[in-house]
């Protein structure tokens, strides 16, 4: 009887997680539109948000001034000001402008013979609050008044400490999320629609090596993936890691890791691509929305914090964040490290354990 | 020495109502056996196949394969078997040889990659994407994924359904080869002529049970006349004509008839027609056309169930 044991001079090559990962592999770079959406998604995503996040002059601050004999005084006031774009209209006017947001504070001058300003404005919206201060800052100085204590401005816009900064660690969790669940989990279903996995199942293939070997090379594809973004980053918006080289390539692979086995465990039962996008869709959604991809997820409630920090990509974006804005070393991000081997592992276990063959 | 052993075989899928594919299917193939299940779709082929090759759980019966058991020895008997499903679609943008190359790592003994596509005639296209491959060729590399294990036993389900005439020969060669190798075949067929060439014995499955079993001569034989006279009358004679009037001519020894056509199972065909034409003169009765051929594994069929197993042929 044949023995089912690999015998130990089995060349490299014949080895089935090999066979996998390069069919995988082969099978990937065939497909030109798969390289591109994989690699050149992400990619404009850096784009259009550098674009929209870099450091541009301030824009003009909008100020609607009701019209009347008084209102001209602030009115030219202001002009004076180049921050100041100024509209001079009445108030009916004024105040629908603002409330669709189309002026950030109204003006209106109090007839009489005392010279007196009311401000309308939305306390909601952060520049309808700095709108209020800086306009009243403008007419009270035109109307006379000093400073006593003299001031100076400096910018800080030194890398590490702007918006792109933040975003990069967070685009690339988005990319390793999306790449690992989507990119097992289609293909497993597809593999399963078309029956190639119940021709698997008539072999003496080991489950576990197809399973990782799935996991496998889709580690190997987000390598290029990762890095095509790291560069473009740094070469475009001058975005460095503060951190250690090799934590930042540990963590990619940890996510990838993580994220690829959640997307076997997603796709373990599913017989359709519907039902496999509607599934994956129902996990991402909450890491999209709460793990903190374009803004800290401590603006959600306390009471909301243990589940966002449970989330695997919370974990991720979390340690990259560390890792690369502040230079933290990996053993400092243990907590997050651990967990999110820990759901790679669980979710490949759980998937070798109810993956639907048939 | 048996292959394949299944005892009192019996599936049925849940649902409302559930359907019962497979009702009490006993078979037993020897070693060396090219077997043959023949049978109209849905007879519970594919079932019964998939349920040897381990692929589903019998609700229950007894199987052994190779002399082991599913839910024992699992590995073995997958070392030991080839199998090609009725419908698999291989990764497109893989080749040939990438294909071969990925199966025969699933095994620990087999042949080399180029064997099997010399086995199966595929040298020339070894470098070519399965997205490539016409339909014959494509059924030609599902067969080399099973022969490149080197297996004992190789499961083919429906292997030519399909194909053009061509194809099906060269697919036909294959299993010959692989036959005269002294080793097992089990395939599932509704093609007449295929299972007639191919088969040394032949199971006919209908409704999830064997209704006949034996040789391909041996079932023909059985049907008691080797050779069917066919003829049709005018459209109108025939409702008056039932089958029966032919039943007693000499030589008959089964007479069926539908709408207007009508065949007789006969021993001897040169001692019925004589008597055939003198009884349709005796009745005024005007032949639309005749022929006279050897009796098939369909006519054993149509004896059997009262139908055609495919429903082109009969229309």
């Amino acid at each position: 009887m044949k023995q089912s044991a690999l015998p130990a001079n089995r060349p490299w090559s014949r080895r089935p997680l090999v066979q996998i990962v390069l069919s995988r592999a082969r099978e990937f770079y065939r497909e030109p539109e798969a390289v591109f959406w994989v690699y050149g998604f992400p990619l404009l995503m850096v784009v259009a948000l550098g674009i929209a996040f870099r450091n541009q002059p301030e824009r003009p601050i909008a100020v609607d001034v009701v019209a009347s004999a008084q209102g001209e005084v602030a009115q030219t006031a202001l002009e004076n000001n180049q921050r100041f774009q100024v509209r001079v209209a009445d108030l009916a006017a004024c105040r629908e402008r603002l409330r669709l947001g189309k002026t950030d504070l109204v003006v209106i001058s109090a007839a009489g013979e005392a010279q007196r300003y009311d401000y309308w404005f939305d306390p909601g919206r952060p520049e309808s609050a700095l709108a209020r201060s800086a306009v009243d800052d403008a007419l009270q100085r035109a109307a006379g008044r000093t400073d006593p204590v003299p001031t100076g401005d400096q910018q800080m816009t030194d890398p590490g400490g702007r918006y792109i900064d933040f975003l990069v660690p967070g685009l690339l969790g988005m990319s390793l999320m999306g790449g690992g669940l989507w990119g097992v989990g289609f293909v497993t279903v597809d593999m399963r629609i078309r029956k190639l996995l119940k021709r698997l199942l008539a072999t003496p293939m080991r489950k576990s090596d197809f399973l990782a070997g799935i996991m496998l090379s889709r580690l190997l594809f987000m390598i290029p993936e990762v890095l095509v973004l790291l560069v473009f980053a740094r070469l475009a918006f001058g975005v460095r890691n503060q951190g250690h080289t090799l934590s930042l390539l540990v963590l990619v692979l940890l996510g990838a890791f993580s994220f690829s086995g959640l997307g076997l465990l997603v796709a373990s039962r599913a017989k359709t691509l519907e039902a496999v996008s509607g599934l994956m869709n129902l996990v991402m959604l909450p890491m999209w929305v709460l793990s903190g991809i374009f803004f800290s997820p401590e603006r959600f409630p306390a009471a909301a914090q243990p589940f966002i920090r449970a989330l695997p990509l919370t974990q991720l974006i979390d340690a990259t964040r560390a890792v690369m804005l502040e230079g933290a070393s990996l053993a400092a991000q243990a907590g997050n490290v651990v967990a999110l081997a820990a759901w790679g592992l669980i979710s490949f276990l759980l998937a070798l354990k109810l993956f639907r063959w048939n | 020495m048996f292959a394949i052993r299944a005892t009192n075989l019996k599936k049925q899928y849940e649902g409302r109502p559930p359907v019962e594919a497979v009702r009490g299917l006993d078979l037993a193939v020897e070693v060396g056996e090219c077997f043959g299940l023949l049978g109209p779709n849905g007879a519970g082929k594919t079932t019964t196949i998939e349920i040897l090759e381990g692929l589903l759980t019998a609700t229950s019966g007894d199987v052994e394969i190779l002399g082991l058991r599913w839910g024992r020895d699992d590995q073995a008997i997958r070392e030991r078997i080839g199998i090609s499903l009725q419908e698999t679609k291989l990764a497109e943008k893989l080749t040939v040889r990438e294909t071969l190359e990925l199966f025969r790592s699933f095994y620990a003994q087999g042949i080399e990659p180029a064997a099997a596509m010399q086995q199966v005639s595929l040298e020339e296209k070894q470098n070519t994407w399965v997205a490539k491959l016409s339909g014959g060729q494509r059924q030609r590399l599902a067969v080399a994924c099973a022969l490149v294990g080197d297996p004992e036993l190789l499961f083919l389900d429906e292997p030519t359904t399909g194909l053009d005439p061509q194809s099906r020969r060269q697919l036909w060669d294959i299993i010959r080869d692989f036959g005269r190798q002294g080793r097992t075949v089990l395939l599932t067929t509704h093609y007449m002529d295929e299972a007639e060439r191919l088969c040394n014995r032949v199971a006919i499955v209908n409704a999830g049970q064997v209704i006949a079993l034996g040789t391909p001569r041996e079932l023909i034989a059985s049907l008691g006349g080797e050779q069917v006279i066919e003829f049709s009358l005018q459209r109108t004679d025939a409702h008056a004509v039932p089958a029966e009037t032919f039943a007693g001519l000499p030589a008959v020894q089964a007479a069926r008839q539908e709408a207007h056509h009508y065949s007789l199972s006969v021993s001897e065909a040169h001692v019925t027609l004589p008597a055939l034409l003198a009884t349709l003169e005796a009745h005024g009765l005007a032949m639309a056309n005749l022929t006279t051929r050897h009796a098939s594994l369909e006519d054993v069929f149509v004896h059997l169930t009262g139908r055609h197993i495919n429903e082109e042929a009969a229309s």
